[in-house]
């Protein structure tokens, strides 16, 4: 057992290090590859030579839309715990905000009635969410760890409470026939049709590489420093003349900016929202899914997001000793939490500086010490 | 707003939300004891809670062969109430310290970061409740009732049944010996010492992790209790009501000043009676959200709570 | 058992042999073979879940009715797939998706709820693959163009108004008190009994479905000083059981009426046999009939419980589209044609379709049940207006 774990991390060493002293075009090249590899995921001519990759239980294109809403929302936390440290339970709650508003915008029974189209709307959800990220953030970043975590669970449960019993928001009842995003083909059927959910997984993977490279360069402009360094030690930070509220709420907004920006996708693919879209569990799997794969990380977070969203999946229709672990999955994935965090705290993929950051923990404070 | 159906129902909401709010301060225990300790908010105290309810009502089912339709009364009431108190407290304290012992101590040896102790306790959590939910095929338990909620006195035309008082006066008493238990016995003096800075408390000969496991011990043994009053209550058990229960003891917790255990009553006290009126005002569909928002106005400007943190000293 | 099962499937199978052959022009026997075997029907709803029973109960009735069919036709029998949507509209679309990829299936039963049906709909349309569904009661759900949706209960606007007819005109109550789940068939309900109590409705108040909540007493502390005579609840029957459980206990003894919804033995199980005893419940189902037959002893002998809300009426549907498959359908097209001509007598009622996929109105009987010594025993039948 403990050899099988040595190997394993030393095997996981040396691609590391091999990543870091390969010269630039192997990595150009390597990374151009992953890229194709999860364009051509979707096509059925492709996945079906994976094995037992693709899930069985449903289909493996509309899992894997899932997925990638999952993995854009991941990297959207990612921005509020992993870099700037600040413990968001309720992010859901930004994703509810963003579908909301592309469904009230656009959605012929909503009371507003102005039936926009899915693209004219998607402006607005985005600066709709980011305002109620600065809300949110503007009272309650004061606060630090456990407290900012209930509070923001406490938000997000007041955000979905509002949507199931406000007459605005249609509760249960919903928005339907919200319209999906534009575009046709040459022969004039829309790209962004009712059944091919490959169109919309294409979309948001463009979108999160979008995404991906905006959020490197913030990391590693003033704005990622100055996180780093509210993480690290916030009074320290402080001291040094950082303003560590405006760049908290910064990560707050730009954190709920691509929540949003999810939910808007979602609610273009769905075409249907309603109250039952915005259940708690959500928020905790994907903050779960952030730290799984190693918060302040990209891949780590991208990683996570897709792992446990496609785990839950692939568990589904599979029976062992005549019990459906699909029933066992929420079980299995708090199991997963535990242990994880336990044997590998920092995650699956780690940020070398948070892993140092843990290295240090152990060798200083002990939590009620 | 219906400002009516708040005032002619003034009384009744009032009697409701105290019995209720005794029961959030039973729980809230639990948190405040943990926290005063470890700084550490235990999610997965309202699966120990759940823990109790369902314990109880196998108790009663399979101990003593009743249903939701038998009838008792008399000796054998107090009986079922009195073993079903046994069981559960045990059972919760069971869960209780099982979780502290897989979930928290292994992270406490390693040093983790307070982030990860929410995430094992999450993790905890959906464990629990899920084996419950498999359990139980995720349909309500029935259970009989054991003691009537029919009015018993009649205190200024608000009428208060037995089950209201048991509820309320248990819940006192376990405060009551709690309190006593932490402030004068030779082991609750090593809980307070071990909260206020546990390092030296453990140069002094203080054994940390055995009073850790006895702090949650201690809240299993209350949160079980409230389980059993939760069900004198409801008399109907579903394996999802452990997270609301969860969320409003940690307010209640946070509202008395998380760590104080008498700012727990307080907080539960205050919390069940200010849902009820908001209930009363609102409809009852407001009745969760305004105990949500009551959490994060609090937290935003009174984090400290009403009465200040402490299990034996102001926090610095 | 065989000569049970026989009576059962006999009435139906020859009616619907009947009706298509008349529309069809023409069916086959029923003894299928060859390339017309390996078909399959799916189940779409929760299995898991918090709202997974009432789902439970449809896919066990499903797969009774699937059961009977294989024990028949042993030679060629039809698989069941169960997609289990947790009740959740996000999941809904995926698994639609994975019951349109698999051409054997031929039909689908569900999907069980509104909300999920809103998502997964579109795609069976686009698909041309048939649904029925045996429990989603949400009036709009047939006006919006989905040649493939059908119904084998009435919607809302049929249940609703005779629940507050009961009220009216058999409990001749003049005080009421109207609670609601949230859901969107509980406020339907709510709304439309509402409407015809009309001044009657004396208080209203709205409770978390889902199991979400456990503790009613801010709604039975309105309903006791409301001082009414009769409770109508719109939602299912958790929450039902436990506000009723709990009215009784604090000296409300006010009947309550409840939707097809609450029709199921868990509700006089969380509620107690005491509490619930009179409570009143609107079903589109007509009482134990000649076509009724053995459907609920084979249904406890099959699954070891008994019928539950909406098992009957998952069978039917099951029912038809085992019939489509006995009468030699072998494309969606042609299932489609089936069920949109179809016309049978099942063991909740008589099915005949409307144009747009709702149960042709003139079939809709509305029966008032009454629970009475822990069991649920039919009361009178409800007029329409």
């Amino acid at each position: 057992m403990r050899s099988a774990i040595d190997r394993v991390r030393a095997g996981r060493e040396a691609v590391g290090a091999w990543w870091q002293r390969a010269p630039r075009g192997v990595r150009w090249a390597v990374l151009g590859a992953v890229i194709v590899f999860f364009y051509a995921l979707p096509n059925k001519e492709f996945y079906q030579y994976l094995g037992p990759i693709p899930t069985t239980g449903s289909n493996f294109g509309q899992v894997l839309f899932t997925i990638s809403i999952y993995v854009l929302l991941a990297v959207g936390l990612n921005i509020v715990v992993g870099y700037a440290g600040l413990l968001d339970l309720g992010y859901f709650g930004f994703f509810a905000v963003g579908a909301y508003t592309v469904a009230v915008l656009t959605s012929p029974v909503s009371d507003l009635n102005t039936q926009w189209p899915w693209l004219v709307a998607l402006p607005f959800a985005l600066i709709i969410t980011m305002v109620s990220g600065v809300l949110l953030g503007m009272p309650t970043l004061r606060l630090r760890g456990d407290y900012l975590a209930i509070v923001t669970l406490g938000f997000a449960e007041m955000i979905r409470l509002a949507a199931t019993s406000s007459e605005f928001l249609r509760g249960q009842r919903g928005f339907n026939q919200i319209p999906h995003p534009p575009g046709r083909y040459a022969d004039g059927t829309p790209v962004f049709g009712v059944l091919d959910p490959r169109p919309y997984y294409w979309l948001v993977l463009t979108l999160i590489i979008l995404v991906l490279i905006g959020v490197r360069n913030l990391s590693r402009s003033r704005v990622g420093r100055a996180w780093v360094a509210i993480r690290e030690d916030e009074d320290a930070a402080q001291l040094m003349g950082v303003p560590t509220f405006k760049f908290k709420l910064w990560a707050f907004a730009i954190g709920a900016l691509i929540g949003g920006l999810a939910g808007a996708l979602f609610a273009g693919k769905q075409n249907f929202v309603n109250s039952q879209n915005f259940e708690l569990l959500n928020s905790i799997i994907i903050l779960a899914a952030v730290i799984f794969g190693g918060s302040g990380n990209l891949v780590g977070a991208i990683t996570g997001g897709a792992l446990v969203a496609y785990l839950v999946e692939r568990l589904r229709g599979v029976e062992l000793f005549g019990w459906e672990l699909y029933e066992f999955r929420f079980m299995f994935f708090g199991a997963v939490l535990i242990i994880m965090m336990i044997f590998r705290p920092q995650g699956l993929i780690p940020n070398r500086r948070r892993a140092a950051e843990f290295a240090d923990r152990r060798r200083e404070v002990t939590v009620g010490g | 707003m219906d400002i009516n159906g708040l005032f002619s129902n003034f009384g009744e909401l009032t009697t409701t939300g105290l019995t209720q709010g005794a029961i959030y301060a039973l729980v809230a225990l639990g948190y405040t004891l943990v926290y005063g300790v470890l700084r550490l908010i235990n999610f997965a105290h309202s699966e120990v809670f759940i823990t109790g309810a369902f314990f109880a009502v196998w108790t009663w089912q399979f101990l003593w062969g009743l249903n939701q339709d038998s009838t008792v009364s008399g000796l054998v009431a107090v009986g079922c109430l009195v073993s079903a108190m046994v069981v559960a407290a045990l059972a919760s304290a069971t869960i209780a310290s099982v979780v502290e012992m897989v979930a928290y101590r292994p992270l406490r040896k390693r040093h983790a970061p307070p982030l990860a102790f929410l995430i094992t306790a999450i993790g905890a959590s959906i464990v629990i409740s899920e084996a419950y939910a498999i359990l139980t095929r995720r349909r309500p338990t029935g259970m009989p009732t054991l003691v009537s909620t029919d009015p018993l006195i009649h205190i200024g035309g608000v009428p208060i049944s037995a089950a209201d008082l048991l509820i309320v006066a248990s819940a006192l008493i376990m405060m009551i010996i709690l309190d006593i238990f932490i402030n004068r016995s030779r082991i609750g003096r090593g809980i307070r010492a071990v909260a206020q800075d546990a390092n030296t408390a453990a140069l002094m000969g203080i054994n940390k992790d055995r009073i850790i496991l006895l702090v949650f011990l201690t809240g299993g043994l209350m949160a079980g209790i409230a389980g059993v009053l939760f069900n004198v209550r409801i008399g109907v058990l579903t394996y999802s009501v452990g997270f609301l229960m969860g969320i409003k003891a940690f307010t209640a917790a946070v509202l008395g000043g998380i760590g104080n255990l008498r700012g727990a009553l307080l907080g539960g006290l205050l919390l069940g009676v200010t849902e009820n009126y908001a209930s009363g005002l609102f409809g009852t569909q407001w009745k969760d959200f305004t105990a949500f928002a009551v959490l994060v106005v609090l937290l935003m400007f009174r984090p400290t709570g009403l009465l200040g943190e402490s299990l034996g000293r102001v926090r610095a | 058992m065989r000569q049970r099962l026989a009576r059962v499937l006999g009435g139906v199978a020859v009616l619907a042999l009947v009706a298509s052959t008349a529309a069809c022009g023409g069916g086959s026997d029923d003894t299928a073979g060859g390339d017309s075997c390996g078909f399959k029907i799916a189940f779409f709803g929760a299995l898991t879940g918090s709202s997974a029973a009432l789902g439970i109960n449809e896919n066990n009735g499903v797969k009774l009715a699937v059961e009977q069919y294989n024990k028949e036709h042993a030679d060629c029998p039809v698989e069941l797939v169960s997609l289990d949507s947790q009740g959740s509209p996000d999941q809904a679309p995926q698994l639609a998706q994975k019951a349109i990829d698999d051409e054997k299936i031929l039909g689908v039963v569900g999907p069980a709820f509104s909300g999920e049906s809103e998502a997964a709909n579109p795609l069976f349309a686009e698909a041309g693959l048939v649904h029925i569904t045996a429990s989603a009661t949400r009036p709009s759900l047939a006006e919006q163009g989905w040649k493939t949706f059908f119904r084998v209960v009435g919607n809302d606007l049929s249940q609703g108004p005779a629940a507050g007819i009961y009220i009216r005109d058999v409990l001749k109550a003049e005080r009421v008190f109207v609670i609601d789940d949230q859901s969107a068939y509980g406020a339907g309900l709510a709304d439309e009994v509402k409407k015809v109590l009309g001044s009657r409705v004396v208080g209203t108040d709205k409770v978390q479905g889902e199991g979400k909540q456990a503790d009613f007493s801010a709604t039975v502390t309105k309903v006791k000083n409301a001082n009414v005579q009769a409770i109508f609840f719109g939602g299912y029957y958790q929450e039902a059981g436990l506000l009723r459980k709990q009215l009784t206990a604090a000296g409300v003894n006010a009947v309550m009426v409840g939707g097809d919804g609450v029709n199921d033995p868990a509700f006089i199980e969380s509620a107690g046999q005491a509490a619930a005893e009179g409570t009143i419940l609107t079903c589109l189902c007509a009482p134990a009939t000649e076509a009724r037959g053995t459907f609920a002893q084979d249904y406890k002998a099959l699954h070891g419980v008994d019928p539950g809300t909406y098992s009957d009426t998952a069978y039917d549907a099951a029912t038809i589209l085992l019939n489509g498959i006995k009468q030699g359908v072998k494309t969606r097209q042609e299932m489609l044609e089936f069920v949109r001509n179809y016309n049978g007598q099942g063991v909740a009622a008589n099915y005949r379709f409307t144009e747009n996929g709702e149960m042709d109105p003139a079939e809709v009987k509305i029966w008032a049940y009454k629970v009475k010594d822990g069991k649920v025993v039919p009361d009178r039948e409800i007029p329409k207006s």
